[in-house]
């Protein structure tokens, strides 16, 4: 399934910018805003959900903000990778805390710290610039100036190939070993630990991965609106990355992208054909899919897929692992 | 000087425009699209909403007219109250999907300083309709960006003239002001020039509520056990009319002097809540009984069109739109006459704007070579009368603009540290109600 | 530090506390008795305070006196609660008891952009302010400071009166008794033949109603615009948790400890106003994980 969606996907998307361009802004952030819901997706294999992953979203947009205000002209392939690791940093920092809690507790653990650093983006206006945000300057990429038209279809190339890169590298990390020890997290921790791992430092490392890549796509958001602001920070942010994650399907790593893909168009298309509406019209998608379809629209496009070739193994095991999902919820 | 740098500047234009005027003549589109950034949601909506009214009227007016050199205008518009990039994503939206020719943004500081960028990359005209913060061209040069008001400087400058002129034995101050771009600007250059003009008052409390905060009750109470002299609030929209109210229920408007320099805009909505004596003002010579202005079939004929609209007078949001559209009918006016009655290209248009005097319903109004516009400030006392609801502007003066306002390239901090005692004796044309 | 601000401090901390704590105590019994952590509360709030301000505004325009805006807000309350929270526990919540939190928070996040867009399309985006009631109650001088006695008096009182009418509910009525049983132990309680599906409504329905209740009474303290929902929905969670999810007694002391946090802020340390109810609740979390007065929970095997 993943290998013939996956390179089919991205072989089209890196083929549209030469094809059409209108969508290419709104394809860009689809991609940048995908990474945070990435994150989320993994800390949902080990049944927890971040209610403020909008803070590490934040650190990375406000870290470049930052950078090229008071440090100067430096080239987005430093900047991104300065943002991805303060994020990590800023992880490290809340993960050790909050990976000792589960379920809704670790919930409200990550909104809590999401909102202080909401209020202090807020407040502090003579560091952040407050309410306004803090502007961020065009960097230059790999040496070079450019115009607005030029940055944006680099800005696609680059948020495309960083999405790709994040969604093989997870797929793979979720297969290996230590991916199943952070999913067994989920069915039962302590058989976890009387295997002699640790459940904590396991969720803790993933906590990391999975700021950064919410850091790295608040990053590319930031740079390419050319503004950080703290609405970055505030929970309902927090709650939509949630709700992407849940509407592509978190049992996939395409998931993400599928998600993200879903949620920017159905927002765009309810905006300019309901109106007011839109957000109505988003909150009835959400009920509708948990409710009908709680592995998502990858999961959709998984069934239907396999329709056809329904004796291989590849789809007959991945049709039980998503029986064995739907088991485990009941 | 500038009358000179703009008739230079025009006939050079003409020139260039019979040399090469097959060239350089743009095709006459069927309509000139305006996108217009405006409150439509949130507190600060009492404020955005009547903007976008005016801006009906006077677009429908002038369409009426047959238009600008005979083509009608469209308005497109979008909300400020959507957040700093939403707000963002949809001006580029509107230059880059339904192709505007002229953008005016915006009401809030802090989205003029976001957006002002924004446009100068885009290439796309940006009319600064409302914002007052005088950041804006004293740390940048722009090319797309004008401003067809005054900004934070003279409208400091006109309420602290007042208070200390009208006022002047007062000791303490306090200060309770929104917390974004605006809020902190204003009062920087309010407290540098009290420093300058009256060292021995003391700040006794400085207070930034967020924006849009529904609650001063804690403000409130540690305003009451401080009893400043003067309450000074840059604060509008809904976030004056709720911080005015608790204060007023609460007895603090009978124990402190208020000044609001934005207070024009709710005066009808605050009624009673306003105390008398209050010092009260709009950015600007705005005010529905102008008293320069307030007879002219214009000003009449716009302030019946508006109240049949909205059922109130027009506020200053009102009048800074009618300046950005006689702005923007005058720059095209001139840019198609110095092209030889051909319709103007963007970059012609631009060359227009540069020095260009217009009038919307107060005094005309000046674009300088920075671009930001020369407008005289009007302020006054609130006073209760029996003709109206609500408390109007008595006592009022009116202060020129160059007077109050740092020359072209000198930044407002720098000069306001430079004032001294002689700034007081700065003149001004005095009216009371009813002149 | 002189006593006159320590009063002063005393006195908003209060006044804010207990509006915080009617609405945070709706969402903490519901927690506590459905383990549903509702995240559309704070739209029941903003529903409460919009109906009431509206309806409110409108008779007084037809000669009501202020103060008896105060059983209007009442009646509002209840019709909202039952209304609103009867149908969303009815038709939405009884289908998701059996599936994992995560996917339950989602379903009252999906409920509460649909109420907040719908509170958009009825109320509209302006500010609404009536404050009646709180000009009928008059003023009362603290120290040569002027409170209004609806904030410093009323609203504790109000507080004070749902802490014990809850306390008396759950433990001396034969109601209040199956919605214990329930909460202790679901499955044995429904083995002695309780019906368990009406204890969460009722629940539910009680939860909604004080929401909205707290919406109601702060109407005439503050403007009513949007924004306020997801506003109060923090500060009830950052006070829910503080206590100790599911507990009533707890969620009033964490309510007058982040009013007193916030008012102590404004006083000495403005730029810290914001960010106290979540500093303290995180502070509290980091030292006692289930909250001032939450106990811990066996894990399973």
């Amino acid at each position: 399934m993943m290998r013939i969606l996956f390179p089919a996907i991205l072989a089209a998307l890196a083929v549209y910018p030469f094809v059409g361009t209108s969508y290419v802004p709104l394809l860009t952030i689809v991609f940048a805003k995908a990474l945070p819901v990435l994150g989320i997706i993994l800390l949902l294999q080990a049944g927890q959900v971040s209610f403020g992953h909008a803070l590490f979203f934040a650190v990375g947009a406000y870290t470049m903000g930052f950078v090229l205000r008071d440090v100067g002209a430096v080239d987005l392939v430093l900047l991104l990778p300065l943002a991805t690791l303060a994020a990590g940093v800023a992880g490290l920092a809340v993960g050790v805390f909050v990976v000792r809690y589960r379920y809704i507790f670790f919930a409200m653990l990550n909104l809590a710290f999401s909102m202080v650093l909401y209020s202090l983006l807020e407040k502090f206006f003579h560091i952040t610039g407050g309410t306004d945000g803090l502007r961020v300057a065009r960097p230059t990429v790999l040496g070079l100036a450019m115009d607005r038209a030029e940055f944006e279809l680099v800005l696609y190339g680059v948020s495309l190939a960083l999405l790709a890169a994040a969604l093989a590298a997870v797929h793979r990390l979720l297969d290996s070993p230590i991916g199943h020890t952070l999913k067994a997290i989920k069915t039962n921790e302590t058989r976890v630990e009387y295997l002699g791992v640790s459940p904590r430092r396991t969720l803790l490392a993933f906590y990391v991965i999975s700021a950064m890549l919410a850091g790295l796509g608040g990053a590319l958001v930031a740079v390419f609106q050319g503004l950080a602001t703290p609405d970055y920070a505030y929970w309902t942010r927090s709650g939509e990355m949630v709700f992407v994650a849940i509407l592509g399907g978190a049992g996939n790593v395409l998931g993400a992208l599928v998600g993200s893909f879903a949620f920017e168009f159905i927002r765009s298309f309810a905006a300019a054909y309901v109106g007011d509406y839109w957000q109505m019209t988003l909150g009835v998608v959400l009920l509708v899919i948990i409710l009908f379809q709680p592995d998502g629209l990858i999961g959709l496009v998984q069934r239907l897929g396999r329709r056809p070739g329904r004796g291989r193994a590849g789809a007959a095991g991945e049709r039980g692992r998503s029986e064995r999902n739907a088991m485990e919820r009941v | 000087m500038l009358k000179a740098i703009a008739a230079a500047t025009a006939a050079l234009v003409v020139a260039s425009g019979a040399i090469t005027s097959d060239a350089i003549a743009a095709d006459k589109p069927d309509k000139v699209k305006v996108g217009i950034t405006t409150f439509l949601s949130g507190p600060a909506s009492v404020f955005g909403v009547p903007g976008r009214a005016a801006a009906e009227i006077l677009a429908k007016d002038l369409n009426d007219r047959g238009g600008i050199g005979g083509v009608p205008v469209e308005l497109f518009f979008t909300d400020e109250g959507a957040g700093g990039e939403t707000l963002a994503s949809e001006f580029r939206r509107l230059v880059q999907d339904e192709k505007v020719d002229v953008m005016m943004a915006a009401i809030s500081s802090g989205n003029c300083l976001n957006l002002a960028p924004l446009a100068e990359d885009l290439e796309v005209i940006n009319i600064l309709w409302d914002c007052g913060t005088q950041r804006i061209f004293e740390e940048e040069d722009y090319k797309y960006n004008f401003r067809t008001q005054g900004n934070a400087t003279p409208e400091m400058m006109a309420a602290l003239l007042y208070l200390l002129q009208t006022k002047p034995d007062f000791s303490t101050i306090a200060v309770v002001n929104q917390d974004y771009a605006w809020g902190r600007d204003s009062w920087n250059l309010f407290s540098s020039a009290l420093k300058a003009l009256k060292p021995d008052v003391k700040v006794v409390a400085e207070l930034f509520p967020r924006f849009g905060a529904p609650d001063y009750s804690a403000e409130i109470s540690r305003l009451q056990a401080l009893r400043p002299d003067v309450i000074l609030s840059t604060s509008w929209g809904g976030d004056l009319e709720t911080f005015v109210r608790q204060a007023s229920q609460r007895g603090l408007t009978q124990s402190s002097t208020f000044v609001l320099p934005l207070a024009e805009s709710s005066l009808q909505r605050l009624g009673g809540a306003l105390p008398d004596g209050a010092i009260v003002g709009g950015r600007g010579d705005h005010y529905f009984l102008h008293p320069e202005t307030k007879d002219t079939d214009k000003f009449k004929a716009f302030v019946a069109e508006f109240q049949d609209a909205t059922g109130d007078y027009p506020i200053y949001p009102a009048f800074h739109m009618a300046q950005a559209f006689a702005a923007l009918e005058g720059a095209y006016a001139k840019a198609i006459e110095a092209n030889g009655g051909e319709w103007p290209d963007e970059d012609q248009v631009i060359e227009a704007m540069n020095g260009l005097s217009f009038t919307g319903l107060g005094r005309e109004v000046t674009l300088r070579e920075d671009h930001q516009g020369l407008e005289d400030q009007l302020i006054g006392t609130a006073r209760t009368v029996g003709e109206y609801d609500f408390p109007i502007i008595d006592n009022m003066r009116i202060y020129a603009a160059e007077d109050i306002m740092p020359p072209v390239g000198t930044e407002s901090v720098e000069w306001i540290g430079g004032l001294d005692q002689s700034f007081l004796d700065t003149k001004f044309d005095a009216y009371t109600y009813g002149d | 530090m002189n006593t006159q601000l320590l009063l002063l401090v005393l006195f908003d901390g209060i006044a804010y506390g207990a509006l915080v704590f009617l609405v945070a105590v709706g969402l903490t019994l519901v927690f506590g008795v459905m383990r549903i952590l509702n995240v559309a509360h704070g739209s029941f709030y903003a529903l409460g305070a919009y109906a009431a301000v509206s309806l409110a505004a409108w008779l007084a325009t037809r000669g009501m006196p202020g103060w008896l805006a105060l059983p209007v807000y009442l009646v509002t309350a209840v019709v909202i609660g039952v209304v609103v929270g009867g149908l969303m526990e009815r038709f939405l919540l009884r289908r998701i008891y059996d599936n994992e939190q995560a996917l339950q928070l989602l379903v009252t996040f999906a409920i509460f952009m649909i109420l907040e867009n719908l509170q958009r399309v009825i109320w509209g985006v302006q500010p609404y302010f009536y404050s009646g009631p709180l000009q009928a109650l008059g003023n009362v001088s603290v120290g040569g400071v002027t409170y209004t006695a609806y904030q410093t008096l009323f609203l504790p009182a109000i507080a004070l009166c749902v802490l014990l009418g809850l306390r008396f509910f759950l433990r001396h009525t034969l109601a209040g008794s199956v919605i214990v049983a329930v909460t202790e132990d679901r499955e044995a309680a429904m083995a002695v033949g309780i019906n368990a599906r009406r204890a969460f409504l009722v629940t539910f329905v009680i939860g909604a109603t004080l929401a909205a209740l707290g919406g109601a009474l702060a109407s005439p303290t503050t403007s009513v615009l949007p924004g306020i929902g997801p506003d109060m929905i923090v500060l009830s969670f950052a006070v829910a948790a503080t206590a100790g999810l599911g507990q009533i007694e707890g969620a009033a002391l964490a309510a007058l400890l982040i009013g007193l946090g916030r008012s102590f802020a404004v006083f000495y340390a403005p730029e810290f106003e914001v960010v106290m109810p979540y500093l303290i609740m995180v502070l509290v979390l980091l030292v006692r994980p289930e909250g001032l007065f939450g106990r811990t929970a066996a894990r399973k095997i």
